[in-house]
């Protein structure tokens, strides 16, 4: 890539003059060391970029990316993605009732259920995801509105959380666990997927929940005050987040996703980096290699609907994906390794012109002096 | 006595205390002083050179940091950080500015610690002071005016003494200011004449003036009171004051009253610090520092308002799910909308890092050891190298445009040597096969009178005066030979040796000569010091037979006016000649003075001597009634050789397109005959002279006639000239060079002409000449008018950077004024190196100074002030950009530990190597072409279009840092097992892919890999990549958030992230491939340089 020499300077190339006289001896602390780096002569490696040096490089770029992004361009066209829209805007929409009449203070949910067909089946495991759009998680006063010391079990944090959570702290007279607005908020729909078979049998699909949050997060970052059992017990003390129906302990039945270790609390926890997003929901998982997970049909998603997102007219988003090696579906990558690799290609080929050009005339008419 | 009081009072009654100051010596009062004037307080004798005490370091050291316009903007940030809820925590600006600010107090205060350490030492230095008669040890500080204070032998004095006694028979003591002014040499210094052997019946007062710094400036007298008989009054001078910190010498003690002490020491007055020379790179960094600090302001400005626009918007204020606390909504609005500015402000300012400052201090501090280390300066002779007095100038170095200097002792040797000398218009040259007079050839004679002789009498009249006229002060001693302060007199008296005239010294007062095994005894009675207005000196000598004989000698110009036509004549044309061929002239003339002469002459200057009022005016007065009807006996030559190299210094300079300047006090032929032995004017130069000759000539108003040759040169050199036009390019072949010519009588008229409008319009024909010649000779000048001459420059248009260089102290008011000083460690003491920034011992380590170190250093600086602009600048870019996504609400991209640590940790330290140890172009290039020294003239890597493609570089970086990972969190789902990605995850990816840009893009920069870059550069992205991990892995029990706990290990566990790093950095780094590639076969002169570059390292390989 760089014309390169070794430029080793050997340290006694130059003397200057008559250094080594007699007598220098006496006042020898005042004459400077002759070492490499006090004259500066370190031995260096002096890359110089020139167009010949730059040209191979441009080529072998051009020829590494494009493959690279012609792989990521059709792995990302082979992820198979369904994205359908709940939220209920419209008049003609199933959850347009719901999203209407929303009320923090009822005490039963509102129900709807979304048909939608999948024109292809999805092969491998397949994701789901809820996405929400106009939602700021990434709001600063939202992004460290929580205590992470209360949520890895720190007894003190429970009973007496961080003032970040605020007005989220104290409900009450109690302290709130888990406190912040971001748990506060925690998403609340509940979806459930059914494959409408043709003779019009709703077929649940089993939905894992586990697996969803980061393992790290789910084994070390998040932890129960005193460990997973007598969560009732433990959070005797404390009150439930505002907006919640039920007390972080009764977020399920599993002791090993119950509390603060819940992994659709986890998910929620994590906050996204951009007003729109998706969170991991659940995951379906592949049965047996020659059925699909998710074979082209009707699917009924039936939806509990307790999150308004009207108010700040926002959205929210049912997805169903496929993963590959790259992650989920973004053509963005493979795009930009093609048009990166063509351009370093194309330059290649322009300086290989311009740098057999310079070379004629250069031979031609050389410096004017 | 009250009537010379009054008269001395008389000037102005109240204004004594700041006249003059009355000391009673010995604390004795005076019978005779009518009305005893209670002594006024003076302050006592300690030395306060420390700035602070424990007490005050504290608030007084951190007032004096705060002072800085940067640490002042910190404190801000900081104070602003802690009472604003801000959204970085105060800890990532007060650590930095935290550790700047201790760091820099442990540094001023270790500095003062020395200073008390070094005060203490003299303070408590034990000294003897006479009480009653009796020496008493006392402490050095507890000295008071009128003490009369006992000094022994290679001690120092404790204070400004007049001596009044001294252990010599000659009432003389020889004393070293080594300390002083560096001159290492003995000076004699004398007792009050007449004063009483005893000491305790002395009785008397000093009036003196009011302490000020001259060191050789002294006017006093001093009335000694016997009873009962008229008050004697005594004139003081210089050389009856003994300095504190001199050393006595030679003599076994002395006894002195002191007369200024403590502060008012002339050495604590000389104790100031130098004021301070701001480097141009320094303005370009407040100037660039200003236009960030506009686009910081902009930046929040814009985000707040975008702020409260999308706050109007329904529900977007406070959603259900992010509602604010009880005291946010109870703030008042303007309050609020303040505050979010200050956020703002807070969360950009890391676009001004604080590490810039530390960077550069530190860039300045150890590159300029380099310049010590250098062993190409280090000179044998003197056994010393480069001397760095100031680090904050390195890379003016590589921006000096003209360069003032001095001819003795800089461009020659000053060592000289008796060449040849004219008796009567007969020349001798000096063989070295005879000592005898008679071995003293004939080489050459005028007017064809070959081979002939002046009389032999004239002869020996001519040495005796080499032997007489001088102020050397003792006979040669074993191998050192003659010691005197100048060496042209050392020279003469040498010469005079060879012909068998040796000087034998100086014992009170009388000056013996050793003429062939003949010992002569002279008497001296009166030494007319030379002075650089009458630029001549004489002496007064009766000889034993009882003439009173006066000698002088003096330059041509000085001298010719005061003898006789005829005798003109017949020397002129040698003094001439030898000027030409580069030899200093003296003219020697003696006169007979009659007893009534003598006596009236003696009485004059005792009467000048002792005047206490404008002694100078009144000695030059005598003097030059004195030195008339002269007559003239010969003229000598004495060579001054050129300094080693000094030719080939100068050529590189000039091949740099420096424009050399000699500022000399020397007259024009042998100033302008040096000038063509170091090859500043050529063979085809031709001379423009702007002399009192020239000016003279036609017979014309002098005025007229400098108006005339003004115009007349500025037409040829400006206006005829294409030089004009190409002015980068000057010095090329083929012009016509132009050398000037100028002397210190007509720049006066230049300078001071008698109308205003007609100074200015002079001075402006006067500079363009000037630009447009190659070299310029300034003869005859005074040190005033040396200094006069750079500022004059300096001040021109385009404000260029000049350097003044020289080795005596009749520079020292050049080298403070110009923009480098350079001082050389030669043979007229150590004023010049004292007030110099840099000293060097010799002319020819200039060349490599100013191509090689100035250059690099230029470089170095100027590429580390854009780096550091423009990595902040893409460092901040993306938080910004961040703020349209988040809801301009002030969240951080980054977390606080990489905002804190990305200036101090993970891009601080390559840059520092960079700035340390680039060598674009090798040292050996660099001084082989001097052209290249062109390339970066006029700041050329710190001006506007640099400095803008560097900040278009930042921005480019910063948009593609920020929407290329945008692009990717597209679809949150990275991994391949679908879990998604948070902010943290976001800000992390983009400032990975910012560490390693910005340190890569230093790598494509850096052209001279040693082991130390490459060490630092995959170091510190090594560090950078283990830090993150080490501070991602663990649960942190001081961190009330766990923000970025397994962030760093999650990201890399994504293809697409590592795909999205690799495909933004090497696309960051395109342009700065492409660019230099294109460019590179652009200019031919790049391509000379590669091709040179290449050759030398085939070279080295």
């Amino acid at each position: 890539m760089m014309a390169s020499s070794y430029n080793a300077k050997e340290e006694d190339g130059h003397h200057s003059g008559s250094a080594s006289h007699g007598g220098a001896a006496v006042v020898k602390s005042k004459k400077p060391d002759n070492t490499a780096f006090k004259q500066q002569r370190l031995p260096a490696w002096q890359p110089i970029l020139t167009a010949g040096t730059v040209l191979p490089a441009f080529f072998v770029i051009g020829l590494i990316f494009i493959p690279i992004g012609i792989g990521l361009y059709v792995t990302s066209n082979n992820i198979k993605e369904f994205e359908i829209d709940y939220t209920g805007v419209d008049m003609n929409s199933a959850c347009y009732s719901c999203a209407k009449n929303f009320s923090w203070n009822s005490t039963t949910s509102c129900l709807c259920t979304v048909d939608f067909t999948l024109e292809q089946p999805f092969e491998s495991n397949v994701f789901m995801y809820y996405g929400l759009s106009n939602f700021y998680q990434n709001h600063r006063r939202y992004v460290k509105s929580r205590d992470d010391s209360q949520l890895n079990g720190d007894m003190s944090a429970l009973t007496n959380p961080s003032k970040e959570c605020e007005p989220y702290r104290m409900s009450e007279g109690l302290p709130i666990a888990p406190c912040g607005a971001i748990a506060n908020s925690l998403f609340n729909d509940t979806l459930k997927l059914y494959y409408l078979e043709a003779n019009g049998t709703r077929n649940e699909i089993p939905l894992v929940k586990k697996g969803i949050a980061w393992w790290t997060d789910k084994h070390v970052k998040f932890r129960n005050p005193g460990g997973n059992a007598n969560l009732t017990a433990v959070f005797q003390a404390t009150s439930k987040p505002v907006n919640w129906r039920n007390p972080v302990y009764e977020l399920d039945q599993d002791p090993e996703n119950n509390g603060f270790i819940n992994e659709d609390f986890i998910v929620w926890m994590r906050t996204a980096a951009l007003p729109t997003f998706r969170k991991l929901y659940r995951i379906i998982q592949k049965k047996s290699s020659t059925m699909p997970t998710l074979p082209s049909g009707k699917y009924v998603l039936d939806i509990t609907y307790n999150y308004p997102v009207l108010s700040f007219d926002g959205r929210k988003r049912m997805i169903l994906s496929t993963i590959s090696w790259m992650g989920g579906k973004n053509p963005f990558l493979g795009i930009a390794y093609i048009t990166v690799g063509s351009i370093c290609f194309f330059l290649g080929v322009v300086l290989l012109i311009i740098h057999h050009k310079y070379d004629t005339r250069s031979t031609g008419a050389d410096i004017p002096n | 006595v009250s009537q010379s009081f009054k008269n001395f009072f008389s000037l102005g009654g109240d204004e004594r205390r700041v006249d003059s100051r009355t000391i009673y010596i010995g604390h004795r009062s005076c019978p005779a002083s009518e009305a005893f004037i209670p002594p006024p307080k003076f302050c006592d004798n300690r030395i306060v050179s420390s700035k602070y005490t424990i007490w005050n370091f504290l608030p007084k050291n951190l007032f004096e940091q705060f002072r800085r316009i940067a640490n002042f903007y910190f404190l801000i940030i900081f104070l602003v950080q802690v009472i604003v809820d801000t959204p970085t925590s105060p800890v990532t600006s007060g650590l930095p500015l935290f550790f700047v600010i201790i760091v820099t107090a442990i540094k001023q205060g270790y500095e003062d610690w020395l200073r008390h350490k070094a005060d203490n030492e003299v303070n408590k230095y034990p000294v003897k002071v006479l009480e009653d008669g009796k020496p008493v040890d006392k402490d050095s500080e507890k000295i008071k005016v009128g003490d009369v204070v006992e000094v022994k032998e290679n001690e120092t004095f404790p204070c400004d003494l007049i001596l009044l006694q001294s252990s010599r028979d000659d009432n003389t003591c020889f004393v070293t200011t080594a300390s002083l002014d560096g001159e290492s040499n003995h000076k004699t210094h004398y007792t009050v004449p007449d004063t009483e052997k005893d000491l305790d019946s002395l009785s008397a007062t000093i009036e003196c003036e009011q302490p000020q710094p001259d060191l050789y400036k002294f006017v006093g007298r001093m009335h000694i009171y016997k009873s009962n008989q008229e008050p004697a009054v005594r004139s003081l001078g210089p050389e009856n004051l003994l300095l504190k910190g001199a050393t006595l010498k030679n003599t076994q003690k002395i006894l002195g009253v002191a007369v200024y002490t403590g502060m008012e020491t002339k050495m604590a007055l000389n104790y100031q610090g130098k004021s301070q020379k701001r480097s141009v790179v320094e303005k370009s960094i407040n100037a660039f520092l200003l236009v960030y600090l506009c686009i910081l302001l902009s930046k929040a400005l814009v985000c707040t308002t975008l702020k409260y626009v999308f706050q109007n918007k329904p529900g977007q204020d406070e959603p259900w799910y992010n509602e604010k606390t009880q005291r946010e909504k109870d703030t008042n609005l303007y309050l609020k909308m303040f505050t979010d500015f200050l956020s703002f402000m807070v969360l950009f300012n890391f676009i001004i890092p604080v590490s810039m400052y530390v960077t550069v201090e530190m860039q300045k501090f150890l590159g300029s050891f380099f310049i010590g280390w250098d062993k190409d300066f280090y000179d044998p002779e003197i056994k010393e190298g480069a001397l760095v007095n100031t680090s904050d100038l390195n890379e003016e170095l590589g921006q000096v445009e003209y360069v003032f200097t001095d001819k003795t002792g800089t461009l020659t040797q000053n060592n000289m040597e008796f060449i040849e000398c004219c008796i009567d218009g007969f020349q001798y040259k000096y063989h070295d096969s005879s000592s005898e007079l008679d071995g003293f050839g004939v080489t050459y004679g005028p007017m064809s009178k070959l081979q002939q002789k002046a009389g032999w009498e004239r002869e020996e009249l001519f040495l005796r005066a080499l032997c007489l006229c001088h102020t050397v002060p003792s006979a040669p001693q074993e191998e050192k030979g003659f010691i005197a302060s100048s060496p042209d007199e050392i020279a003469l008296v040498k010469g005079a040796m060879r012909y068998g005239f040796t000087f034998m010294g100086l014992e009170s007062k009388t000056m013996k000569i050793l003429n062939k095994n003949d010992v002569e005894m002279y008497e001296l009675l009166h030494v007319l010091n030379f002075d650089p207005v009458r630029r001549r000196m004489s002496v007064i000598v009766r000889t034993r037979s009882g003439d009173t004989l006066l000698f002088c000698k003096g330059a041509d110009s000085s001298i010719f006016p005061r003898v006789k036509l005829e005798e003109v004549e017949r020397i002129r044309m040698h003094v001439e000649r030898s000027a030409t061929e580069g030899y200093r002239t003296l003219c020697v003339a003696y006169k007979c003075l009659s007893a009534e002469e003598y006596e009236h002459a003696d009485k004059g200057l005792k009467e000048a001597r002792l005047a206490l009022q404008d002694r100078e005016e009144k000695l030059t007065a005598v003097y030059n009634q004195v030195e008339t009807g002269m007559s003239l006996i010969g003229a000598t030559a004495v060579e001054d050789r050129l300094q080693e190299e000094a030719a080939e210094t100068m050529e590189a300079l000039q091949g740099a397109g420096i424009k050399v300047w000699v500022l000399t006090g020397d007259k024009m032929e042998t100033a302008k005959s040096t000038c063509y032995a170091c090859r500043l004017f050529q063979r085809n130069t031709e001379l423009l002279e702007l002399t009192v000759r020239t000016l003279e000539e036609r017979g014309r108003r002098r005025e007229d006639r400098l108006h005339e040759l003004l115009l007349e040169y500025h037409k040829k050199t400006v206006q005829d000239s294409p030089l004009a036009k190409t002015r980068y390019s000057s010095w090329s072949v083929g012009n016509q060079d132009y050398g000037f010519i100028v002397d210190g009588a007509s720049l006066t008229m230049v300078l001071n002409s008698s109308s205003d409008s007609n100074t200015s319009h002079y001075k402006n024909l006067f500079l363009q000449i000037c630009q447009n010649c190659t070299a310029v000779l300034c003869c005859r000048m005074a040190p005033l008018q040396k200094a006069q001459i750079v500022k004059l420059v300096k001040n021109s248009k385009g404000s260029p950077i000049t350097l003044s260089i020289g080795d005596g102290a009749n520079d020292v008011s050049m080298i403070l004024e110009a923009h480098v000083g350079i001082g050389i460690k030669g043979k007229e003491g150590r004023q010049a190196v004292r007030n110099s920034d840099y000293a060097i011992p010799k002319l020819k380590h200039l060349k490599k100074l100013l191509l090689a170190h100035g250059h690099l250093y230029y470089v170095r600086i100027a590429h580390l002030v854009q780096y550091f602009f423009y990595k902040n600048l893409c460092f901040i870019l993306p938080q910004f950009l961040y703020q349209f996504f988040c809801g301009y609400s002030q969240q951080p991209l980054y977390d606080a530990a990489y905002l804190t640590m990305y200036n101090i940790c993970f891009t601080s330290m390559p840059i520092l190597a960079y700035s340390l140890l680039e060598q674009h172009i090798g040292m050996e290039v660099l001084l082989c072409n001097a052209t290249l020294y062109s390339d970066i003239a006029k700041n050329a890597m710190l001006r506007w279009p640099p400095f803008i493609y560097w900040t278009l570089l930042g921005v480019y970086h910063g948009l593609l840092f920020f929407f290329g990972v945008r692009l990717l969190f597209g679809n949150l789902a990275l991994p391949d097992n679908g879990q998604v990605f948070g902010n943290w995850s976001y800000g992390t990816i983009v400032f990975t892919v910012l560490v390693f840009t910005v340190t890569l893009k230093l790598a494509l920069d850096t052209r001279h890999w040693t082991w130390i870059n490459h060490f630092v550069i995959w170091g510190s992205l090594a560090f950078y990549v283990l830090f993150s991990l080490f501070w991602g892995g663990i649960i942190w029990p001081f961190l009330s958030q766990q923000r970025l706990y397994f962030v760093f290990a999650n990201m890399l566990s994504s293809v697409s992230t590592w795909l999205v790093m690799i495909l933004l950095v090497l696309l960051s780094l395109l342009p700065e491939i492409l660019l230099p590639v294109l460019r590179k076969p652009r200019g031919p002169h790049a391509r000379q340089v590669q091709l040179k570059q290449t050759r030398t390292q085939t070279l080295y390989f």
